[in-house]
């Protein structure tokens, strides 16, 4: 079945099994920022937008997906890199495996709230799991990140 | 779970003939059917109908079944008009990514024992447009065996109550261990409404007997004396005398709820015991009841 859509901006066709998941046709375009964590859409590592909305990529069949507007963190580089590297100076991850797709749930974050309280901030990022943080340090970089945006310090 | 073929039809007419097959089955969300065994020889997916839109009139709301649960979520006339139960029914369900996928039409065929969605639409007026079955009343859907019908739409028609929904999860974002929506229509003959879900079977309504709404009433009467008495006399005084008036009332509502959840099938697994969940079907109730009250006194 031809599949056609919008994949980071450009115009993507491919011939694809009826039955596969929208995760492994990004897959098979190279997108290997979408990754599968624990496939019973739990974890949200393979969080990708779908029409601007972020969705679970393991959980879609990819014909759903004809027509429509597909994002992952590859076409959101510029728009992740300020987040991305701020994040990671504050050390708030560990192994930093869950990372693109709490990343890209945060940036779905920041667009619908700009300016999001804590408790906000863990209720959007309850379906990003992390075996290794404890959330404590993703909620802390996030809010350190929002007030430096505001012109605050750097902590 | 494996497809062979995916089909998005042009019309439900289409959509249905093609699920008179047993091995097609109707795309909701897809993501508690994903999680099953088996080949599907045809997917159908509703996604081209225009299913995905609420439209809201003086007396109701029809949801399209395509429609998410973060659209649920975040629709202002249902929130108003559930006074925040919907959006508190559904935000601790996963995330907000499972939430833009998952659909009310997928959540109410399942009438799954877990389902949060089905547990506040019982609270409600709530009835299901199902294409060849037409209108049937949500309760009585819930009881229905699972056949090669398609819902469409559930209409929700308005009517003067107040709405409260309570869980309890052991985790956050976690299978709820007791889903509890309580109801209240508005007047003095106001009925009542208790729905306890995730027994751990499918969610039961239960009208709140006249003595339970007596008593809620009784107490929300009390409440609003000792508060009475509050504006004209010293605080500690007006404690005192409020106590007696606040707690007869307040053992008859509890002995009227612990009356109640003894009539409320409960079940054990691997999340709670049956007793556990009596024991926490009472707090929700009660905090339910107790919310209400709040509610009008504000």
């Amino acid at each position: 079945m031809k599949l056609s859509m919008i994949l980071n901006g450009r115009k993507t066709e491919e011939e694809i099994a009826e039955g596969m998941t929208l995760y492994d046709f990004l897959r098979s375009q190279g997108c290997s920022s979408v990754k599968c964590g624990c496939e019973t859409s739990n974890c949200g590592l393979c969080t990708v937008f779908l029409n601007e909305k972020p969705v679970l990529s393991c959980s879609v069949l990819a014909m759903r997906a004809q027509g429509c507007h597909v994002d992952t963190l590859e076409g959101l580089q510029e728009e992740a890199k300020e987040f991305g590297t701020f994040i990671a100076n504050q050390g708030a991850e560990q192994c930093g495996f869950c990372n693109p797709g709490m990343i890209m749930n945060a940036i779905a974050l920041f667009r619908e709230i700009p300016d999001p309280t804590a408790e906000e901030i863990k209720e959007y990022l309850a379906g990003n799991l992390c075996r290794c943080s404890g959330y404590e340090g993703q909620l802390r970089g996030i809010l350190n990140f929002l007030d430096w945006k505001k012109g605050g310090v750097r902590e | 779970m494996k497809i062979k073929q995916y089909v998005r039809p042009a019309s439900l007419e289409e959509a249905y003939e093609l699920n008179q097959k047993k091995s097609a089955r109707i795309l909701g969300g897809m993501l508690w059917m994903r999680l099953g065994r088996g080949m599907v020889q045809t997917a159908v997916d509703l996604s081209g109908l225009g299913l995905d839109q609420i439209v809201e009139t003086q007396e109701e709301f029809s949801i399209g079944s395509m429609v998410t649960l973060r659209t649920l979520e975040q629709h202002e006339g249902l929130g108003r008009y559930t006074q925040g139960a919907m959006r508190e029914a559904v935000h601790s369900i996963v995330g907000v990514q499972f939430r833009n996928l998952a659909t009310v039409g997928g959540s109410i065929w399942g009438r799954f024992g877990f389902s949060d969605v089905l547990t506040l639409f019982l609270a409600l007026d709530t009835w299901v447009e199902l294409y060849q079955g037409g209108l049937v009343p949500l309760a009585k859907f819930a009881e229905m065996k699972k056949d090669n019908d398609i819902l469409v739409r559930l209409i929700v028609k308005k009517r003067a109550q107040k709405t409260v929904y309570l869980s309890f999860r052991n985790t956050r974002t976690d299978f709820p261990v007791l889903t509890c929506a309580v109801c209240m229509e508005n007047g003095p003959e106001a009925q009542g409404y208790a729905v306890i879900g995730a027994r751990p079977g499918r969610a039961l309504c239960f009208a709140l007997g006249r003595e339970l709404s007596d008593a809620a009433a009784e107490s929300r009467r009390s409440t609003s004396s000792a508060r009475g008495l509050q504006k004209d006399m010293p605080a500690e005084r007006a404690l005192s005398e409020s106590v007696p008036i606040e707690s007869a009332a307040s053992e008859k509502l509890e002995l009227a709820v612990r009356e109640l959840v003894q009539k409320v099938p409960m079940g054990s697994n691997m999340r709670a015991s049956a007793e556990y969940r009596s024991h926490l079907a009472e707090v929700l109730i009660r905090r339910g009841l107790k919310k209400l009250q709040e509610g009008e006194l504000s």
